[in-house]
């Protein structure tokens, strides 16, 4: 993979919440930090997700989630990703996320959590801390739980 | 610009020295320097009858009726969703027992979408964030044993509204009350849905259409029920200024009011049953701009039903609006600082005279609120009606120079900001291309970057914070035993009615939807047919096809 081109992020909207007002404010926040970013729009099933992702070949997948839904959506989409083989992505899970849920998104896989207080300059830091660690654990080792 | 008039008068030994400090710069949020004291120089063309008149009398500024809380306060209304028919039937019993005949129905998003509760799409969703509603069966459970005839019922549902309504009207025809005498209101504001929310279905022609359908009903059928009630708290919430809060619904009413005088309905006729859901607090929060801005707001709307729709009735140019305290202003940081916001966003919503107020509780970043915090936010609003004294007087803020100049500046901002989106072909078409929504998105995030830096300050988060151990969130719990019940009862409903009727209905519906007629007479009788919402509307894709979204980001 191009060590040198701009990380690639999609963020994305899974079930049938419609509050993305956040969704809008990270793409823009981290498109003006230099990375290439697609939002997905409302009401994305978690196969059009993955297929996105496959298709516009990202480094980072955000999950924005308010509804309550969390668990059962990302479990979804996990499994899908595993499915086809798609182990080197940096996941991201945001929205209103109980305390007591991050282990449980983390047991599914999911790299970052970060409930609705969380700032932009956090996710942007995990962002740019992660890829380059994601990308150098899918060349070698095996990525962590 | 200078920062002050200087003002006369012999000076006093310490002023000076005063005078020699650095003057903070202020701005307006529509970017206007704040001087720092105003005074009769800046309202010279001022004209008490002109531009404020008596509460009740045109051109309503200071309030719409002349009394005001002097006769009535605001209604205090709690807002609360329930997951099952059952449920949310026995709240309505226990808060009829108490003496509150104001009912509040929010629906799940599935509902809300047209999708059954059945339906894959939605697994996740059904009896969350409200009641799971799939045919007039589950509406009937919901009414029970409520007099319609004695109740007034405000409907959260915008894109499937017609079909709830129609439901609503067929549950009173079961208890014999007729629809002339059936009060509520319907919530039915495609248009932001577009912008904030999401809840959207078809594109936006076909809904525009769907909305004139049930002004029209109601107007000709339902003299004493609101069929819109037009909403600037999700466009807050989506980066909206204090003068975007108002003129924006002001643009989206008027295009549903024109939409209906297309059909030859008179505006008399229609503006009266047109009521809002005004914004007050959030992130943007200013206290005299909130109250300025539905000032302005009140005068505004009158003048322009009187001059550009040409109303006679006094009702049609009284701005009638509800109010809601916005959660989004609610910190997750310290949630005890939010009962003071409460008290601010509150102080501002009454002084800006509303009719109506629901406030967001301390713990809005964490929960749905707890009894403590519901009970809360209600002691906040009794306080303000009756031990604060705001309530003594009419538009008690009315002839500060301050605050009849910001009213001046809020209505000039409104009436540009309207007719920049007129010129420009419209706000139905500045959504369907999504421009109106991308300045929304770039003004939510700039306003974000500002609180970021600190240059917006938010205490408890980027100024005065402490370190604070993180209090648990609560969210809603899926529970899957609601989809399990309401699965039962369509298949229920599918296996007794009768399929050749239904059939039938909804092929009428198809035959409307192609055609022009109002749609609500075929709705009424798929709903009475025993149609699920997801079949009516289903069959209404079938025909208007479904929105897809503008990129907006």
């Amino acid at each position: 993979m191009g060590r040198e081109r701009p990380i690639r992020v999609l963020i994305a909207k899974p079930g049938l919440d419609g509050h993305d007002v956040g969704a809008k404010v990270i793409v823009q926040k981290l498109r003006d930090r230099g990375m290439e970013v697609i939002y997905t729009g409302l009401r994305q099933t978690p196969g059009q997700i993955v297929s996105a992702a496959l298709q516009e070949d990202v480094d980072v997948l955000g999950l924005s989630i308010l509804s309550g839904s969390h668990v059962e959506l990302t479990r979804e989409v996990m499994a899908q990703l595993k499915a086809q083989g798609i182990t080197d992505l940096l996941v991201l899970v945001g929205g209103i996320i109980p305390k007591e849920d991050i282990p449980l998104l983390q047991a599914e896989g999911v790299d970052g959590v970060f409930p609705v207080h969380s700032t932009l300059e956090e996710i942007e830091r995990f962002i740019q801390e992660g890829v380059p660690r994601k990308r150098k654990e899918s060349h070698g080792g095996k990525p962590e739980g | 610009m200078s920062a002050a008039d200087p003002a006369g008068g012999k000076k006093m030994a310490g002023e000076e020295k005063d005078s020699a400090k650095a003057v903070r710069e202020v701005y307006t949020s529509f970017g206007k320097p704040v001087k720092v004291f105003y005074s009769p120089k800046d309202l010279e063309d001022f004209d008490y009858q002109r531009d404020l008149g008596d509460p009740g009398s045109f051109p309503f500024t200071r309030g719409i009726y002349p009394t005001m809380y002097r006769s009535q306060l605001w209604t205090m209304r709690p807002y609360a969703g329930m997951a099952t028919a059952e449920e949310t039937n026995r709240r309505f019993q226990f808060l009829l027992k108490s003496g509150q005949t104001g009912l509040s129905v929010a629906f799940d998003l599935p509902t809300q979408l047209g999708l059954d509760s059945d339906d894959p799409l939605g697994q996740y969703d059904v009896g969350k964030l409200g009641v799971a509603v799939d045919t007039v069966e589950d509406m009937e459970r919901i009414f029970e044993g409520i007099p319609l005839d004695q109740i007034s019922t405000s409907f959260t549902i915008n894109s499937t509204a017609a079909i709830v309504l129609a439901m609503y009207v067929l549950v009173g025809r079961k208890q014999g009350v007729s629809p002339e005498k059936l009060r509520g209101t319907v919530q039915n504001d495609i248009l932001k849905e577009y912008v904030a929310r999401g809840t959207w279905i078809f594109p936006p022609k076909p809904s525009m259409r769907l909305i004139a359908d049930t002004i029209e009903y109601t107007v000709k059928h339902m003299p004493r029920f609101n069929p819109i009630s037009v909403s600037a708290t999700h466009l807050c919430e989506y980066g909206a200024t204090a003068e975007q809060s108002v003129s924006l619904p002001f643009l989206n009413a008027l295009a549903y009011i024109d939409e209906v005088l297309k059909r030859g309905l008179e505006i008399d006729q229609v503006a009266p049953l047109i009521v809002f859901h005004m914004a007050v607090g959030g992130r943007r929060f200013h206290l005299f701009e909130d109250v300025a801005k539905l000032r302005a707001g009140r005068r505004l709307w009158a003048k322009i039903l009187k001059e550009r729709y040409g109303a006679k009735n006094l009702e049609s140019l009284r701005l009638k609006f509800s109010t809601g305290a916005l959660g989004g202003g609610m910190t997750a940081a310290e949630p005890l600082n939010n009962i003071a916001r409460g008290a601010l966003f509150g102080l501002a919503a009454v002084l800006a005279g509303t009719r109506s107020l629901n406030m967001a509780c301390f713990d809005e970043a964490y929960a749905i609120p707890t009894d403590l915090a519901i009970r809360t936010a209600l002691r906040v609003q009794q306080i303000l009606a009756y031990e604060s004294g705001v309530t003594d007087t009419v538009d008690p803020l009315a002839g500060s120079y301050y605050i009849e100049w910001l009213t001046n500046q809020m209505e000039a901002q409104m009436i540009e900001t309207m007719k920049r989106w007129e010129k420009s072909g419209g706000i139905v078409k500045a959504i369907e291309e999504g421009s109106l929504q991308r300045e929304l998105a770039r003004q939510s995030y700039e306003y974000q970057q500002k609180i970021s830096k600190g240059e917006k300050v938010l205490v408890g988060v980027n100024r005065f914070t402490s370190e604070e151990e993180e209090k648990p969130i609560e969210v809603y719990r899926p529970n899957p035993k609601v989809r399990e019940i309401q699965t039962e009862r369509i298949r229920a409903v599918k296996a007794r009615r009768d399929p050749r009727k239904t059939e039938e209905a909804l092929a009428q519906v198809r035959r409307f939807a192609q055609g022009t007629e109002n749609l609500l007479p075929a709705i009424f009788e798929a709903v009475e047919a025993r149609a699920t919402i997801g079949e009516i509307v289903a069959t209404l894709k079938e025909v208007f096809g479904e929105y897809r979204e503008p990129q907006t980001v």
